[in-house]
């Protein structure tokens, strides 16, 4: 079994290629439906955001071993445009695109861990942690 | 067309096929030749060579009706691209090989050969291309219609009540739809309650959360209700966790329970009769 793969965003339909992809690593690791479902719908928002905001990007997925824990790692890249306020897309409610504006403070809670780095003009890296309890 | 060349593919037709079909079974990747029984494989073998040859029988050129005919009929055969272009590979190798030994291509006539081949094979390919990605193409359109038909269609099932069971995932052309299909449903159907059942939708995002809560209010807007059902326990979780308010939604767990509620909004309900015996 890979330890790490990955999906390229192109299209809609990647999304749920990427989705379906972390719903297979999150069942085989081990995690229970709930789980699975945080997984896949932290996968789908960020997939998404990709698809509309950078256009094409990549989603990893990484199983994390580290001797006590396991876990899987999601990571999102694009090379789009950045985000402009970070602090701004993370409050519950604000959105560019006429959504409902729950995508990234949604996944922050839908996951343990949740870190972004980006750039204005070079890209947009967000990386997800969720444990196995 | 140089005519020694053609006459002597011709004239070693069978020896040539004989060959190709050996270096055929040999090839490890594939295994087409594997599973089928001999004198199929003798048949189809035939039938390829037949195909190829047909191609160079015309002395003015290759025939591009020919090598489209031919292309779609390799497509039939039920091989992979990958083995159609192997067996394309093998059979003029074969050839060559062949009538290199029997003395009818020489250091004299390569140059010709070489024309020979470049306009016999080159065009086999492209066709063969050609005809792979347009069966492709066309079971991709087929699909996707067959995915729109079974999209999302409202259905009556008692006199003012409706269903729109969804099943699969809801992307954006798939979101119009619904809506679409919803509005004009309740109209003609004069649908008081309209039941959402999401039981078969995999993931709820925000996404399709958003593109619900847009249809619920479309419907209210035509004079009706709409009720939410079949929220899987993981589903609700996750929506909670998202922060998507649906409070302004009638939601429940389960088909069966929203169409009690349905009943009981348009002031109904469902009782079971006493048996009557016939006599």
């Amino acid at each position: 079994m890979n330890e790490r793969s990955s999906v390229s965003i192109y299209t809609e339909w990647d999304v749920v290629a990427a989705r379906q992809l972390g719903r297979d690593e999150a069942k085989a690791v081990g995690f229970g439906t709930v789980d699975q479902a945080r997984i896949t719908t932290a996968i789908s928002e960020l997939a998404r955001n990709i698809y509309l905001y950078a256009g094409t990007g990549e989603i990893e997925i990484e199983r994390l071993h580290d001797g006590k824990r396991t876990g899987l790692k999601i990571i999102a890249s694009d090379d789009g445009p950045g985000i402009q306020d970070v602090r701004r897309v993370m409050e519950d409610g604000f959105t560019t695109s006429g959504g409902l504006g729950a995508g990234m403070p949604g996944v922050q809670r839908l996951v343990d861990e949740f870190k972004i780095e980006t750039e204005i003009g070079k890209g947009t890296k967000i990386t997800a942690v969720k444990w196995l309890r | 067309m140089p005519n020694e060349i053609v006459e002597g593919l011709k004239t070693y037709k069978e020896e040539i096929m004989k060959a190709w079909m050996e270096r055929m079974k040999e090839t490890e990747e594939e295994h087409f030749f594997h599973y089928m029984p001999e004198h199929l494989i003798e048949k189809t073998s035939r039938e390829f060579t037949d195909l190829m040859l047909s191609n160079i029988e015309s002395s003015t050129g290759v025939d591009v009706d020919k090598s489209i005919d031919f292309a779609s009929k390799i497509v039939h055969f039920g091989w992979s691209i990958k083995f159609v272009n192997k067996a394309v590979d093998s059979f003029s190798t074969v050839s060559f090989e062949f009538l290199e030994k029997e003395g009818i291509i020489h250091a004299g006539n390569l140059r010709t050969f070489f024309d020979l081949f470049m306009n016999w094979i080159e065009p086999l390919r492209e066709s063969i291309i050609d005809s792979y990605s347009a069966e492709w193409e066309r079971t991709v359109n087929l699909q996707r219609v067959a995915l729109q038909e079974l999209s999302a269609s409202l259905i009556p099932v008692f006199d003012k009540i409706s269903v729109m069971p969804l099943v699969g995932t809801i992307d954006t052309e798939r979101a119009k739809l619904i809506m679409e299909n919803l509005l004009e449903g309740v109209v003609e159907q004069r649908a008081e309650v309209v039941l959402l059942d999401i039981t078969g939708v995999p993931v709820v995002d925000t996404m399709v959360a958003h593109h619900l809560i847009q249809a619920a209010d479309a419907v209210r807007l035509v004079g009706s209700q709409c009720l939410l059902v079949g929220i899987r326990p993981e589903i609700a979780q996750t929506l909670v966790t998202l922060g998507v308010d649906l409070s302004e939604f009638m939601t429940t767990s389960t088909l069966q329970r929203g169409m009690k509620e349905a009943l009981q909004m348009t002031n109904r309900k469902v009782v079971e009769v006493e048996k009557h015996d016939e006599r």
